[in-house]
């Protein structure tokens, strides 16, 4: 790696299970030899609203919280949160974009629409696009809520860490009955994204 | 958890809330108490997997400190965690804990929350330090939330005081690796030994104990100047910047060739290591959350120092804030996207969204509390008028009701949820009886503290561990302080719920409602099955009645005027509802906004 620390910004809505993914991360980079710091916040915030992780790894790491402009990799759980938070990325970021729609508030009830372009939106910000329905990907596991392991799946193409970290983090952090359709939503996450040379954050 | 967690010499990721646990118990901590509050509530629940320690949930975080300071007095290391306001609540036993000081060392988790991700203030509970004259570490990360957790027993028992250790959400929300240890123990044997001039705190003792805390103080105070958690890291001398706690991370990633004086004991100060640090640089900045509070200290020496008119006192600072007050100059970044807001909601199936529809069509003046249920203040329930803090709705709606005579009779109510009744509801409702109120207050009984992420209280039946506990009956007890109107309603059943309302709110004499239905994230609520609604397309007009319920299972689906002939509809309806059944829980509050009927259990 050419540069001292890694970031990572995961988006998404309550419920998705994004402080799970993010520890499943976490523990991998631990695993990997990393020094690693991850933020997030509960309670009020969680009630169905906007959900984010602040999760930064390398040799030596200080701030919990990446600045505006310098994630590396945006794993976004639902598109209009890829959305919301793409200018956290640096200009050569990639993103991971979960192509399922959760309505907020103001479009279910019919005061806002839902935002249309949102793939055209991101490409205009940021060159690495990458959309992947994980939503079909659990439901063909029958596992709803194998979204975001899948979604760990998929983002694991752009991390510089081996495989294993991942697998290990796993079998940390999940109760036993839920292992096995965790580790092959992982590995169907993986297979969503086509791993291309250049495009992960080096 | 525990099993694995218990190995010495091993590195875990573990949130600062979780490391402050770790450290007590590797402290050999034996009681520990506290009430639910974000962003602390996780340093219990992580405690509670350990053996060999009491710790359990109080009523309320005074509860918690006397119980905690009480296992002190024994000879027990104690320990007591709340939020920021929490410490409000328990000053009053904390303030005098100082005077007594302790046997066992007695720590105090104060996790203070700027920027109020979820809290009524940000209120900096570093004066509370100074005011009760009373130490405050302050860790920096996970690593250090574990370390200074143990020091604060045995800077405890060694200085004869109780231990503030101070955390914001920054800090007991971010996770980072942390080095294990073995178990020790405390130096104190058990036992409570008879001495009065250090316990019962008359004015005669109290007058001599008082001598004793300053000269504690002093004693700090010389210990602030070579304790190794206050240390000077040198680099460019041209800057020289004191900070602590978060703060500390962010100016080393802001400014990473910056001299930096770190403190890691917040109160007292190191007056001495502050002039070396002023000293030797040549521009000295003070970079703190919220409050000057190191800054006015440092401007009391006599030493030429910025801060406050540079560093934000408003909400958390993060690294590009530090920069842009320190240099000016931050970068140019992307402006964000304009899209829709995603503000939190009540759950779908959450029985306070069925009280609230109830209650406002009542037209009545609501006096509300803190919970979930704060959230219905928000649009499009809107059907809170208040919230102050733990407890204050039935205070505030006597009082509304006293400021406005019998102009107020079946206008104002006061809303409280179970925990928070507990925590400081009870001596608020006594006092409508004792003072011949007669204000309705409404207990939402969802069974949990919901907000803080489903703990248990007296009102569950259950212990912090799971275990069952002899239930606080909140009817009974409602009777016995003298409200002889105590009904029980369930807020899913809207015509008796309206009903009771409005037969309890016009009564003349006080009277209690209590709503009582399950939490819809209870695991107890999600594994009963309850038929899905859906919308019959052909039936919905797009009026968007069902819209005001501000349901997360309830979606409008925009038309086009080719779209909504297609469907038989007029070409004007601009749209309609759809229920998501991945969200919706069953609970069939919505047809009873629908003049259409368009709402039916789905066909499975």
């Amino acid at each position: 790696m050419s540069r001292p620390v890694t970031n990572v910004f995961l988006a998404g809505v309550g419920g998705q299970g994004i402080l799970l993914a993010s520890e499943v991360l976490s523990e991998a980079c631990l695993a990997s030899g990393f020094d690693v710091k991850k933020s997030e916040v509960h309670g009020m915030a969680q009630r169905g609203g906007a959900v984010t992780t602040h999760l930064r790894f390398g040799e030596r790491v200080y701030s919990p919280l990446i600045e505006v402009g310098t994630a590396d990799l945006l794993i976004a759980f639902e598109k209009l949160e890829a959305l919301r938070f793409v200018h956290m990325l640096r200009s050569d970021g990639v993103v991971v974009v979960n192509t399922q729609e959760i309505p907020p508030a103001p479009v279910s009830s019919g005061q806002d629409r839902y935002p249309e372009r949102i793939e055209e939106r991101l490409r205009a910000a940021i060159a690495n696009v990458h959309l992947v329905d994980a939503l079909t990907t659990a439901l063909n596991l029958h596992e709803i809520r194998a979204v975001n392991i899948v979604m760990t799946g998929a983002a694991s193409q752009f991390l510089p860490l081996p495989e294993s970290a991942y697998e290990a983090a796993l079998r940390r952090r999940l109760p036993a009955k839920y292992l096995d359709v965790n580790l092959q939503a992982f590995q169907a996450g993986r297979a969503l994204v086509m791993a291309k040379s250049g495009t992960g954050p080096q | 958890m525990s099993s694995t967690i218990s190995e010495p010499d091993t590195i875990r990721l573990l949130s600062g809330n979780e490391a402050i646990a770790r450290g007590a118990y590797e402290a050999g901590v034996r009681v520990a108490s506290a009430y639910p509050g974000t962003p602390s509530t996780e340093i219990l629940e992580a405690l509670a997997e350990y053996e060999g320690l009491h710790a359990e949930w109080a009523p309320n975080e005074k509860v918690a400190v006397e119980v905690a300071l009480g296992a002190s007095m024994a000879g027990a290391r104690a320990f007591a965690a709340m939020k920021h306001v929490g410490v409000n609540v328990a000053a009053d036993p904390i303030f005098t804990a100082s005077y007594t000081g302790v046997r066992g060392g007695l720590v105090i988790v104060t996790a203070d929350d700027p920027e109020m991700h979820s809290s009524q203030n940000e209120q900096d509970n570093r004066h509370y330090a100074i005011a009760a004259k009373l130490p405050m570490l302050e860790p920096a990360d996970s690593r250090e939330a574990k370390e200074y957790t143990k020091l604060a027993f045995s800077l405890s028992e060694r200085f004869d005081t109780p231990v503030f250790l101070r955390t914001t959400t920054r800090i007991s929300h971010a996770t980072g690796a942390v080095p294990l240890s073995p178990v020790e123990g405390g130096p104190v044997p058990l036992g409570f030994v008879e001495d009065p001039a250090k316990w019962v705190m008359l004015p005669v003792n109290a007058r001599k104990r008082h001598v004793l805390v300053e000269e504690r103080m002093r004693a700090l105070r010389a210990f602030a100047e070579t304790f190794d958690g206050n240390r000077i890291e040198w680099g460019d001398r041209a800057l020289g910047i004191i900070a602590s706690g978060v703060a500390y991370q962010y100016v080393r990633e802001a400014l990473p060739d910056a001299s930096v004086l770190k403190l890691g004991l917040v109160h007292p100060l190191p007056e001495g290591l502050i002039k070396t640090f002023a000293a030797g640089v040549q521009r000295l900045v003070v970079v703190e959350e919220l409050d000057p509070v190191i800054e006015t200290f440092v401007k009391a020496l006599g030493i030429a120092v910025e801060g406050k008119e540079r560093v934000p006192s408003l909400g958390e600072l993060n690294p590009r804030i530090v920069r842009q007050a320190l240099t000016g100059e931050a970068g140019r970044v992307r402006e964000p996207e304009s899209v829709p807001i995603r503000p939190p909601n009540l759950c779908a199936g959450c029985p306070h969204r069925s009280l609230f529809f109830a209650l406002n069509k009542l037209k009545v003046t609501v006096a509300g509390d803190i919970g979930c249920y704060t959230l219905s203040a928000l649009p499009p329930l809107k059907s809170m008028d208040t919230c102050i803090s733990m407890g204050a709705s039935i205070g505030n709606a006597l009082g509304m009701e006293k400021a406005l005579g019998p102009a107020a009779r079946g206008k104002v109510v006061a809303v409280i949820g179970d925990s928070t009744f507990v925590h400081s509801g009870i001596t608020g409702l006594i006092n409508i009886v004792y003072n011949r109120g007669f204000s309705t207050v409404i207990i939402l009984d969802n069974g949990t503290t919901a907000m803080t992420g489903a703990q248990d209280h007296p009102g569950t039946g259950k212990t912090l561990q799971g275990e069952t506990a002899p239930r606080l009956d909140l009817a009974a007890l409602c009777r016995a302080i003298g409200v002889e109107h105590v009904v029980k309603v369930n807020p899913h059943d809207q015509a008796a719920t309206e009903a009771v309302l409005r037969e309890e709110i016009i009564r003349d004499e006080p009277s209690v409602v209590i709503a009582e239905a399950s939490c819809a994230l209870l695991p107890e609520h999600r594994a009963t099955v309850r038929p899905t609604l859906e919308v019959v397309p052909e039936l919905c007009n797009g009026c968007k009645a069902c819209g005001k319920l501000g349901c997360p299972a309830i979606e409008w689906i925009p038309l086009t005027p080719e779209e909504a002939v297609a469907l038989g509809k007029k070409p004007t309806q601009k749209g309609m509802m759809r229920i998501n059944r991945l969200l919706c829980d069953g609970c069939n509050l919505c047809p009873d906004t629908c003049k259409m009927r368009a709402m039916v259990e789905a066909a499975q």
